[in-house]
């Protein structure tokens, strides 16, 4: 077998053992990896409580992991999201995919509950636990430290271990698994980091091939302004993006009442750099770096973070960015919900919240001290237990990243629509609303998104499954990475024959939340946006949404996507994309 | 999607590449709609149900592009295989099929972006707006037309031509675009406010497009205006600026411009090594063709030329730099902007054109407009040779 090491590692936690399992190599050809047999695998548990011990959390890699293929140092990870209640799952970089491949894995599946916390070390073909009671509640950092000498990590810190719904799994010190509280899975089940470290290579079915299919990529790497130009992503991080949502007027702000924060041009990406310094770093095998690193080696925040706890809680100092950044890293939090989840308070408060009370709220969520513990449960569970359950800017009780949806039709559509709850991630129509690529469309129409936001959701979920980075899909396409695909497995495919496999992956993940009772009524944004304008300004007009084009475009969207009038999926569309699938038995096996 | 699909096949005519009422763009969001009624409705209708797109384009290039096209598929072998800088950039490869039928056009596009049906035409597909199928068929049309002069070129040195592409060549010299006697006026610089700058930055592109100098509406122009260079944004038609100008601090205190063209640092390292003000960049096709052109034998290089080629190249006072779009190790923000010093202009091998002037753009496009002259009738001096 190439690319794929043909080996699943089960982990039985509550039991302390483990075994291979080898797939058949159809299930790699239908599901690819990474986020695809993460949904082939979760499908049997897609109902079990996320706290229940036999509910799996799955760490996938894919076929490029491991190889020369550009940007393949990721991997996903997915279990059921106790934010959510919707299938939960992130893809993450760092080198644990890497690995896990060398070690001779495609994925782990983790079950059961250690009866006291525990850490798993995993070195080739050895499996060990141990006792991680020392441990208790310290932050992921710290743990990182102790543990890093042992391979590639994931830990998890006090907030998953305070049962924060919006928990995160860090990965190699920085790299966060984090949406959806999968942290708060890591620890329910008494574990408080793994490590991984292997000894083996990734067999490549066609080096010559791959090399031709690599510098196609790297080509079309190099010839985007926003990847490698000198204001894109690789110089500034991707906090070069936030000039950007400033000056289109969607920089979402004081929770997402305005649109237009006066004080960004302060907080922007070149700033932090003049501040801080500009050393770079990135996944394993990625030459673009997005990530930012301070001269003092503090982690610097992404995009979503600088905005959230810039604009999103009407702060101006950048310092307080950079502590929030490196306390929800600590604490191992979302940032983006926490942001999102302080900026509710203070709306339910109604009050602007000083940079110290906001850092202080966050030690108080991490560690489940007074109003912290209530919003330890996201900014849903929050405004409702208050009596303003539209105050949470959320979907499916997920907050919204940092794209204001007044001022991009498309990724209305793509929150409403996203299986995971609020998520910019799923279709990422920010691509062609705002950057242009592969072209610009008309950003305040939604004539056209339905199916563009289909076709997005199925290239994003072939991309999570190959496993590489969305970013370099501004650029390149499935049609150079179906060649990388195929040099590295000796698999003939194309790009559309990866379509149709992304397509199943998706569809895959909408009959999981139909199991859960998901519907219609949950693919749809806070109402705030259909009543209230965003910030006009400059020419640019940001009316509220009209509610009549979202119902239309979400209605076209259940066709395009094969779903009924309630977007749910059918018996016939599930036969087509060959997923086997029965309504009435949710026991079956991955095929 | 009945306005994209009007726009893109209007579009296709306006630029010379098919004759009107021969395009056919179809788009489809929850419903499919055509631009006009055609028999082959019916089959692109099977196409789209075998991929997973949102448009696709069908119509027979206008001449010369017909007849060129025609004769390179004829010799295929499965596909054409240009080496201009879009198509290593974009394309990869132009495919060919041998019959107007559904499953082997899907079988094709699965692949690729476009595929040429000898005796019918081009079929390309969007999987975000029918723009895209417009620049994939533009692309195609650019690329053999380059190609197929400059394949000609070659053979004519060697002795080599066959009937059929003299034929061809026959039929595309009466052809090509007549240049007009004098170089159109536009807006009077320096500019002194910013409103200023945009209206001519707009004109600029729309000139260049009226006059055929670009392909797929591409290329990028900019203006240095105090401490801010304005330049058009990535993937923006030349003829289309109108909010799609960007503009950048030079001191890089703003990331606005993460939108900006591709070639922003070699607009800006040009402005500042220069000290012109005003830039632009076109693809016209002759001055590409000419790039290609080098008979140097046994080189170290061969196969390289577009990054490598280490020789100090001209057309007249015109350097040939090597260079790939961006700002890559081989980027030409390396190669064209020191190549630009006490120049008019730079041909950037295989890709295009870059002129600049001091005030506004009459001299910019003058002057690219004077080289795309001289490069074509370089070209036919070189042929009388043979």
């Amino acid at each position: 077998m190439n690319g794929w090491m043909g080996a699943i590692l089960y982990i039985d936690l509550s039991e302390r053992t483990h075994w291979v399992e080898r797939p058949d190599l159809d299930v790699y050809h239908r599901h690819i990896g990474g986020k695809g047999l993460c949904g082939a695998y979760f499908l049997p548990w897609a109902t079990d409580p996320w706290d229940a011990p036999e509910t799996p959390l799955l760490f996938m890699t894919g076929p490029l992991v491991g190889t020369a293929s550009p940007t393949s140092g990721r991997m996903h990870v997915m279990s059921r999201s106790p934010l959510t209640g919707t299938i939960g799952d992130a893809s993450v970089g760092g080198k644990l995919g890497g690995q896990i491949k060398r070690a001779g894995y495609d994925g782990i599946v983790l079950t059961g509950r250690c009866d006291h916390l525990s850490g798993i070390e995993i070195m080739d073909a050895s499996v060990t636990f141990h006792d991680a009671q020392a441990l208790v509640g310290l932050d992921t950092g710290t743990v990182y430290e102790k543990i890093k000498g042992k391979g590639a990590t994931a830990v998890v810190g006090p907030a998953a271990e305070q049962g924060v719904l919006f928990s995160c799994i860090m990965v190699d010190g920085s790299y966060a698994v984090g949406r959806n509280g999968l942290g708060g899975v890591f620890a329910g089940k008494n574990l408080k980091y793994l490590t991984v470290k292997g000894s083996g290579t990734v067999a490549v079915h066609d080096k010559a091939a791959l090399k031709k299919a690599r510098e196609d990529i790297h080509r079309l790497i190099a010839s985007s302004p926003i990847l490698l130009g000198e204001q894109g992503l690789t110089h500034f991080g991707t906090g070069a993006v936030y000039d950007l949502m400033d000056s289109r007027r969607m920089m979402p702000t004081a929770n997402f009442r305005a649109t237009y924060f006066p004080a960004a041009h302060n907080l922007n990406a070149p700033a932090f750099k003049k501040r801080y310094g500009d050393k770079r770093t990135g996944c394993r095998g990625c030459h673009i770096l997005c990530k930012r690193v301070a001269d003092d080696g503090t982690h610097l925040p992404e995009f979503e973070t600088m905005s959230h706890f810039t604009a999103l809680i009407e702060n101006e100092d950048m310092e307080t960015v950079t502590r929030a950044n490196s306390l929800c890293a600590a604490l191992g939090m979302d940032t983006i919900t926490a942001g999102a989840t302080l900026s509710c308070y203070a709306e339910i408060e109604d009050r602007k919240l000083s940079g110290k009370e906001a850092l202080s709220l966050l030690e108080d969520i991490g560690h489940g001290r007074g109003v912290g513990r209530e919003l330890a449960r996201g900014s849903y569970r929050y405004a409702a237990s208050r009596g303003h359950p539209e105050l949470s800017m959320s979907v499916k009780k997920q907050e919204l990243a940092a794209y204001d949806p007044r001022g991009a039709y498309g990724m209305a559509l793509a929150y409403a629509t996203s299986t995971r709850g609020g998520c910019h991630l799923r279709a990422y129509p920010i691509s062609h609303e705002i950057l242009r690529k592969p072209v610009a469309t008309d950003r305040f129409s939604f004539a056209g998104k339905a199916r563009i936001i289909k076709i997005a959701e199925d290239v994003n979920a072939v991309v999570d499954s190959l496993t590489a980075c969305k970013f370099v899909f501004f650029a390149s396409s499935l049609e150079e990475y179906a060649k990388a695909f195929t040099a590295v497995t000796g698999v003939t495919t194309t790009a559309q024959d990866l379509l149709h496999a992304g397509e199943r992956i998706y569809y895959n993940e909408r009959i999981m939340n139909a199991l859960n009772g998901f519907t219609a009524v949950d693919d749809d944004l806070p109402s705030r946006f259909f009543t209230e304008p965003g910030s006009s300004g400059n020419a640019i007009d940001i009316p509220p949404i009209n509610r009549t084009d979202f119902l239309e475009a979400r209605r076209d969207y259940y066709r395009v996507r094969g779903l009924d009038a309630d977007g749910r999926p059918t018996r016939e569309k599930a036969d087509e994309l060959g997923l086997d699938w029965n309504p009435e038995d949710t026991t079956e096996t991955p095929s | 999607m009945k306005e994209l699909v009007d726009k893109y096949a209007h579009k296709l005519v306006a630029a010379g590449l098919a004759e009107p009422g021969a395009p056919l763009v179809g788009g489809l969001d929850a419903n499919l709609v055509w631009n006009r009624t055609d028999p082959a409705c019916a089959e692109l209708e099977q196409v789209f149900a075998g991929l997973n797109i949102n448009s696709l384009l069908f119509a027979e290039p206008a001449e010369p592009y017909r007849s060129i096209i025609a004769y390179l598929a004829s010799n295929a072998k499965g596909a054409i295989r240009p080496s201009d800088c879009e198509t290593r950039t974009m394309m990869h490869d132009l495919p060919v099929v041998d019959r107007f039928e559904a499953n082997a056009i899907v079988a094709a596009l699965k692949q690729r972006k476009s595929v040429i049906i000898p005796g019918h035409g081009i079929v390309a597909w969007g999987m975000v707006s029918p723009e895209q199928a417009f620049i994939f068929f533009s692309s195609v049309c650019f690329a053999c037309f380059v190609k197929f002069f400059a394949d000609y070129l070659v053979d004519s040195r060697a002795g080599r031509l066959s009937n059929e592409q003299r034929s061809v060549f026959e039929v595309a010299i009466p052809l090509l675009d007549k240049f007009p006697d004098t170089s159109p006026t536009l807006m009077n610089g320096p500019f002194t406010h910013e409103d200023a700058v945009y209206n001519a930055l707009i004109e600029a592109g729309r000139v260049t497009v009226a006059h055929h100098l670009v392909d797929s509406f591409f290329g990028n122009v900019s203006y240095r205006f105090g401490d801010t260079l304005y330049i058009s944004q990535t993937g923006s038609s030349l003829d289309e600026l109108e909010g799609c100008i960007d503009p950048c601090p030079i001191d890089g205190s703003s990331c606005a411009g993460i939108t900006a063209s591709s070639e922003l640092t070699a607009h800006r390292e040009i402005v500042l090594n220069t000290g012109m003000n005003a830039v632009l960049h076109g693809h016209p096709k002759f001055s590409v063709i000419l790039s290609l052109d080098c008979q140097k034998e046994d080189c170290p290089f061969a196969g390289q030329c577009h990054t490598r080629c280490p020789e100090a190249r001209f057309v007249e006072d015109i350097p040939i730099v090597p260079g790939e779009v961006g700002t890559g190790p081989f980027g030409l923000c390396n190669t064209l902007p020191p190549a630009m010093q006490d120049r008019r202009g730079v041909i950037v091998y295989g890709h295009g054109l870059f002129t600049v002037a001091q005030d506004d753009f009459n001299v910019a496009f003058a002057n690219l407009m004077d080289i795309e002259r001289r490069c074509r009738d370089l070209y036919c001096a070189m042929l009388s040779l043979y």
